[in-house]
């Protein structure tokens, strides 16, 4: 039986915590899509996605309202265009992408991920034309996101992939240089991809997953910070089961959603992912909940320590909330999404290499980082070549998403607004990892056992 | 099927006739009524069922944010659903 103060817990996490479903995200295969002439292609892909997604935003909003709960953002992710772009005889990728971004358009979402290849082991058919059409596609689409996969714990690091891929990056910031450099905020670059993410930049349709499938990606940093701001001085073995709990909330209102989702569109249930997703607002930060735990600016020592704690305890709590769990699961630690990561770097508390060491135990990567406008390539390379050999040897997925701030140097700020943020410039090492990242070739997989 | 009404906001003459007038209209039937002091402030939780409303729930729930804005309340309609989720196992 209900009772008042549970009643009221609820509508206080909606009302004062920001306390929302982040994402409803919608999986579709485009592999029936596939046809040697792309404009049958491109075809093909509008009708399937227009059909399959018609009534996504309108259910999602009809949720919204009849069970109170905030559902942020509907989006859509499709099988790595990469696949389908193997088929055609003229592969532009381009091409493709503008179609995406129409049916994306027509559906209502606001992102549409999927714009993806999976190169971990090497270059398949399709693959380095897909790449190279990367920061022209997003340079020209609003909706379109990116990601790349370049490595994995079973196939080691592709480090032609890697040195390509910090070109990439750059040259999607210089395209986008007179928009604010957005171009590299909707481009991922994984190690570990998970094939049913719905989280954006880095969603895709794996292959692996069936034709339809709706996924859905919970939030709630500022429901776990309050919980523990009113906890008050306990030991951490309390804070950890206060997370717990907490986290089991908030999952099991997505598990709702996702269940109500599914059957209202006719659509399999895919995954919850279990999330503590920042946004811009106060109130929404994982730094905050870092520093309500006791440090006194996220980043100083003991971050690292905090942040494992807190991702363990926001899966533990969440598994149980939900009959199938994925995605990238944990907390995201995305620095201009970030209201308390964008201060403690502002006030010089949070550098990139204790964000590197923090990814060994977040749920993802590097992320959202401004870096100086005249960063080279190669740089960019190692720092993916970094990340990337963190989650390989720690069988978790690892990403990075860094923006070049093109014309800036360390201590501007570039802004993109929206739930993306904006940040200072951070500063990285500047001598050169040239040599080492332009050897190409692979870094082999990991041993599995004698872990030191 | 039910739904749980919440009231929050500052205690003033007539909040609960407003409301349960409005559930009157629409065929909604009071089935509990509890008060509360959230941080200072008055709350009222209402469990009603919705079965033989005469109009969608999210038109119902609409009404009532409109009340709550006129009387300077913050009211809210939800599924019981989402409280039976998220606070029992």
């Amino acid at each position: 039986m209900l009772n008042a103060h549970d009643i009221l817990e609820t509508i206080q996490m909606i009302e004062e915590e920001n306390l929302d479903v982040r994402t409803i995200t919608m999986g579709i295969s485009l592999l029936d899509c596939c046809h040697s002439d792309i404009d049958v292609t491109c075809q093909r892909i509008y009708d399937k996605i227009t059909r399959y997604a018609k009534d996504l935003v309108k259910t999602g909003e009809t949720i919204e309202r009849e069970y109170g709960i905030p559902i942020i953002n509907k989006r859509i992710s499709v099988t790595p265009i990469a696949m389908i772009l193997a088929s055609c005889e003229h592969r532009d990728a381009v091409k493709i992408a503008k179609t995406l971004e129409r049916a994306a358009v027509t559906c209502g979402v606001n992102f549409l991920g999927g714009f993806s290849a999976l190169v971990q082991k090497g270059f398949g058919p399709g693959d380095k034309e897909l790449i190279e059409a990367i920061p022209q596609a997003l340079a020209e689409t609003e909706h379109i996101c990116s990601s790349v996969n370049i490595g994995s714990t079973k196939t080691g690091i592709n480090m032609d992939a890697v040195k390509l891929m910090g070109q990439t990056v750059r040259k999607a910031a210089e395209l986008t240089a007179d928009k604010g450099c957005i171009g590299p905020a909707k481009l991922v670059v994984f190690c570990n991809a998970p094939e049913d993410n719905p989280f954006m930049a880095g969603a895709f349709h794996g292959a692996g997953e069936p034709d339809c499938v709706i996924n859905v990606g919970v939030s709630g940093p500022g429901v776990v910070r309050a919980a523990l701001a009113k906890a008050g001085d306990c030991d951490l073995t309390a804070v950890a089961d206060l997370i717990k709990k907490t986290a089991f909330k908030i999952t099991r209102m997505g598990q709702l959603v996702a269940t109500e989702a599914s059957r209202r569109l006719g659509v399999p249930f895919g995954i919850v992912d279990l999330s503590l997703a920042p946004t811009p607002a106060v109130g929404d930060s994982v730094a905050y909940i870092l520093e309500e735990m006791g440090l006194e600016c996220c980043g100083c020592h003991g971050t690292t320590a905090a942040l494992a704690l807190l991702n363990d305890a926001v899966k533990k709590g969440g598994v149980m909330a939900s009959s199938h769990v994925g995605g990238l699961s944990g907390a995201f630690i995305p620095v201009t999404e970030d209201a308390g990561m964008i201060e403690a770097s502002r006030a010089g508390g949070l550098t990139i290499q204790k964000l590197e060491a923090m990814t060994a135990v977040c749920s993802v990567g590097l992320d959202m980082i401004n870096i100086p406008g005249d960063t080279p390539a190669e740089v960019i390379s190692a720092i993916i070549a970094d990340e990337a050999a963190i989650g390989m040897v720690n069988s978790k997925t690892t990403a990075v998403r860094v923006i070049p701030a093109i014309g800036m140097s360390v201590g501007d700020e570039l802004s993109f607004g929206g739930l993306l943020g904006g940040g200072p410039v951070m500063p990285l090492s500047t001598y050169s990892p040239a040599k080492f990242i332009n050897r190409g070739g692979r870094i082999p997989a990991p041993m599995q056992s004698l872990k030191n | 099927m039910r739904a749980v009404i919440t009231v929050v906001g500052h205690d003033t003459v007539g909040i609960l006739a407003r409301v349960s007038a409005e559930c009157a209209a629409h065929k909604i039937n009071v089935e509990e009524v509890t008060q509360s002091i959230l941080r200072d402030m008055f709350a009222m939780i209402m469990m009603v069922d919705i079965a033989q409303s005469d109009i969608p729930f999210t038109q119902f729930a609409e009404n009532l944010e409109a009340i709550g804005k006129d009387m300077g309340l913050a009211i809210h309609a939800m599924h019981e659903d989402l409280f039976n989720a998220m606070h029992t196992i």
